[in-house]
């Protein structure tokens, strides 16, 4: 038999703007795609969440496109639910690893694109199809589901008769996650494959740069963890239209209506969710992590401190992400002596995380830190990360959970530990990589001016909410004003409305920069950084094939800044040791 | 210069590790990708289906454990008499994965018309077996077990559709291999990863089946 057919040669560009830039094969389109698909979400997100700050503050601020002006309760149960599940799906999971992955893993293991192009142009279309039906459920008959981005049962599952939103709307919901987890589980095969299999010559695992193992193991983990949530998804989905009661359990009653299920759990639901869902917060942040050591090695022009440890800890998050969903669920009753396993498995987390933060601040110890704008956002990230991490401790504990679930303890939580961290990182790959993306720089000045007013306001957005958490302030309350103790609160909610309508604001500056730069910018060089990592040593735009036909060896780790005896304070992967120049 | 040396070395590993192998040394005969040249190596593919088998799997087990969890929480759970056809099916789809072991070692002998003969049969025990799942919905139903009557019977549908359709595409892809045009993959390297995928699709069904008849 022929085995000839396996060298395809990929260096001919396609020809036609659809075959191009639409359905396009190559994994920087692709990527590219992916992050302009985040950054509508994100928009949409924001703006969502705006009117979510200017509701709590103002209730009866009349608010373009809802009924008489006025957002009901029902309605600002619509915004979160849309507002979670844009941001969480369509911008965490997305940017960060199918985004930047899909762009800039393939170059920097020397690979001429992923393994599997047409998948992958396949998982973006899934994906964006996911998108286009999760928007449209919010202008079908009773509008966008009110169940939140958890979407427990059976509030989910029984169907029109519980609320707004609950017929049509959640059901589009459901199919947009189901398309979502399709999407995600081929991306995560490529992603997979590729690392495997594509690594140029020389480049062992333990000399991929950490932002390659950042996006491996996210892979692993989005591979075993959305086949769970698209099992569960197909179960809800029969509930809701079949009639089987998975969820439902027997003689519910809604709206004072008694329903013919039987036997059903709510509580199989939040485990199917859960055991996808604490995977699914560190597959918004493990891509970030790698972006983040990237960007403080090279800042710092130090190699990553401890990169062995940095890999192993990263592997143990991974791992022992499958092991904790529990945490989420400690007031649904369960046994105590469960409760008390999740809780110890999760501070065990604490262990790997803290390893990272520590080798974080020792890549930066005694660095010649270059503040770039990216830097800044790699040292917010990592400050994010020490401050939403502490809170995640005192969840943890199933006795303070029990008061503190469902508060705005949880909402300064995982926004600063999630949201804003990992937001932070995307903002760091964009400053950085902006300049081999477009071949220009984004504006410096610009940029930083963006971090401290992002840095400060988020920070000024969520810590006061764990105050609010501690004295009660229920989470999804469409009213602060409805209950007696929270009308105190009003002063706190108002600095926290301010200080939102600030911070959005400030992200004006990034998309200006960002859209101005790419054809204003001042014009990059290929190395702008002195990075050390193959991207850099590609010309720039990046040709089709990346390397031109001419693949690099890879001959040390990603990370040697500052050699002693070398005379630049950098040594690329891809030079060969007698290319190397001596000092002196 | 001495520190510099350190990581001078050029690390080859294995095949599974980040080195290429030296030209012709591949497992595919071709070497795979190396210096100057821009294919894909052929065993990128079996990586792919072991890792989609990988999803699959997890997929599976969550309908598994929700099985479990439903059956234990639930206090309504009725079992439900299995069509006997199972039985049968099963021993189609056990004699399938046999047909293929016999094509590939025809393939590997370099007899093409005998591989074609086996790669044939497996194809329409496949499809026999698929009809055989449906003759035993149409049985369950004409029982009176419907996919709303219990959750037992819940499980049953949807786990014999989530194999179906799944299998569905094993037969797709044994069509394809064995009579469409491969661009990309060579002849040998589709018949590795579709039986693969084939033999494990029938180990899950046997699985599948088991935990039905003794959980059901
Ligand atoms: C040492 C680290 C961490 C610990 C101990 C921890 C602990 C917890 C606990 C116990 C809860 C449940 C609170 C409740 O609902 O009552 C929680 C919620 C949450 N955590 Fe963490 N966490 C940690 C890190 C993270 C990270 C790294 C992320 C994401 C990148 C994250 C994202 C979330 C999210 C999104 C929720 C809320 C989900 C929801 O109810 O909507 N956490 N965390
Ligand atoms: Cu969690």
């Amino acid at each position: 038999m022929s085995a000839h057919a396996g060298s395809i040669h990929h260096s001919e560009a396609p020809k036609g703007w659809i075959r191009h830039y639409i359905f396009s094969l190559d994994h920087k389109i692709i990527g590219t795609q992916y992050i302009l698909l985040g950054l509508s979400a994100v928009t949409i997100g924001v703006i969502l969440s705006l009117i979510v700050r200017l509701h709590l503050v103002w209730p009866n601020l009349h608010i373009w496109g809802f009924a008489n002006g006025i957002v009901s309760p029902e309605d600002y149960l619509r915004v979160i639910t849309m507002h979670g599940t844009l941001m969480v799906f369509f911008v965490l999971t997305t940017v960060p690893q199918s985004g930047f992955g899909n762009y800039f893993l393939p170059i920097q293991i020397g690979a001429p694109d992923m393994a599997f192009p047409t998948i992958n142009m396949l998982s973006f279309w899934t994906t964006f199809l996911a998108l286009i039906v999760l928007l449209a459920s919010a202008f079908v008959p009773g509008g966008a589901t009110i169940s939140g981005w958890t979407s427990y049962a059976p509030l989910s599952a029984v169907g029109e008769i519980a609320g707004p939103g609950l017929g049509l709307g959640q059901t589009l919901w459901v199919v947009s996650i189901a398309l979502f987890c399709g999407g995600s589980l081929m991306s995560a095969i490529n992603f997979l494959g590729t690392t495997i299999d594509l690594r140029t010559k020389g480049l062992s695992l333990m000399r991929m740069p950490l932002t390659v193992w950042g996006w491996f193991i996210t892979a692993c983990l989005a591979l075993l963890a959305f086949g769970v949530l698209l099992a569960a998804c197909i179960l809800l989905l029969l509930d809701r239209l079949a009639q089987t009661s998975f969820f439902i359990p027997a003689d519910l009653s809604v709206s004072g209506v008694v329903l013919h299920h039987a036997g059903g759990s709510p509580l199989l639901w939040q485990h199917l969710f859960w055991f996808f869902g604490h995977p699914e917060v560190y597959i918004a942040i493990l891509p970030a992590m790698g972006i983040i050591s990237h960007v403080l090695s090279t800042f710092s022009r130090k190699p990553v401190f401890g990169y062995k440890a940095m890999v192993y800890s990263l592997t143990a998050i991974g791992f022992l992400s499958f092991t904790v969903w529990g945490h989420h669920m400690f007031i649904s009753g369960m046994n105590p002596y469960s409760a008390l396993a999740f809780s110890i498995l999760t501070l065990v987390i604490g262990v790997p995380s803290a390893i990272k933060t520590f080798n974080w601040l020792g890549t930066l110890w005694g660095g010649r830190i270059h503040f770039t704008a990216a830097m800044l956002f790699a040292i917010g990230f990592v400050s994010l990360f020490v401050t939403g991490g502490l809170s995640g401790i005192f969840l943890a504990q199933p006795a303070l959970d029990l008061y503190l679930h469902d508060t705005s303890y949880v909402i300064g939580h995982f926004h600063l530990i999630m949201g804003v961290a990992a937001i932070f990182a995307m903002f760091a790959a964009s400053y950085y990589w902006f300049p081999k993306m477009f071949g220009h720089m984004m504006n410096e000045t610009l940029g930083k001016i963006h971090f401290w007013f992002t840095f400060i306001g988020v920070y000024c957005i969520f810590m006061p909410m764990h105050y609010l958490g501690y004295v009660g302030e229920a989470r999804r309350y469409a009213s602060t004003e409805s209950v007696n103790y929270m009308i105190a609160l009003h002063p706190v909610n108002m600095f926290i409305s301010f200080s939102a309508f600030v911070t959005m604001s400030a992200q004006l500056l990034f998309y200006f920069n960002f859209f101005w730069s790419i054809k204003h910018g001042k014009p990059a060089e290929r190395n702008p950084w002195h990075g050390t990592t193959l991207e850099w040593s590609v010309s720039t735009p990046v040709p089709h094939d990346n390397f031109a036909g001419d693949y690099p060896t890879v001959y040390r780790g990603p990370y040697e800044y500052s050699v002693p005896g070398a005379a630049d304070d950098f040594i690329p992967q891809h030079l060969a040791p007698e290319q190397v120049a001596k000092a002196g | 210069m001495p520190h510099l040396t350190a990581t001078d070395e050029l690390e080859i590993i294995g095949s599974s590790g980040g080195a290429k192998p030296p030209a012709g040394s591949g497992r595919d005969g071709d070497g795979g990708r190396r210096g100057g040249s821009s294919g894909i190596p052929q065993r990128v593919y079996v990586t792919g289906i072991t890792i989609a088998m990988g999803g699959i799997l997890m997929f599976f087990m969550a309908l598994v454990s929700a099985f479990i969890v439903r059956k234990g929480l639930g206090g309504d759970w009725l079992p439900f008499g299995m069509p006997r056809i199972l039985w049968l099916n099963t021993g189609i789809l056990l004699a399938s994965s046999g047909a293929l072991i016999q094509a590939r070692r025809l393939f590997k002998r370099g007899d093409s018309g005998g591989f074609r003969h086996w790669w044939a049969v497996t194809t329409v025990l496949g499809l026999l077996f698929l009809v055989g799942q449906l003759i035993a919905w149409r049985q369950m139903v004409a029982a009176g077990f419907y996919l709303a009557s219990n959750a037992s019977n819940s499980f049953f549908y949807v786990l014999t559709a989530a194999h179906g359709l799944h299998l569905l595409g094993g037969i797709a892809a044994l069509l394809f291999v064995g009579w469409g045009r491969l661009r990309k993959l060579t002849l040998a390297t589709g018949t590795e990863i579709v039986s693969y995928y084939w033999h494990f699709l029938d180990g899950l069904w046997v699985f599948l089946f088991l935990l039905l008849l003794l959980g059901r």
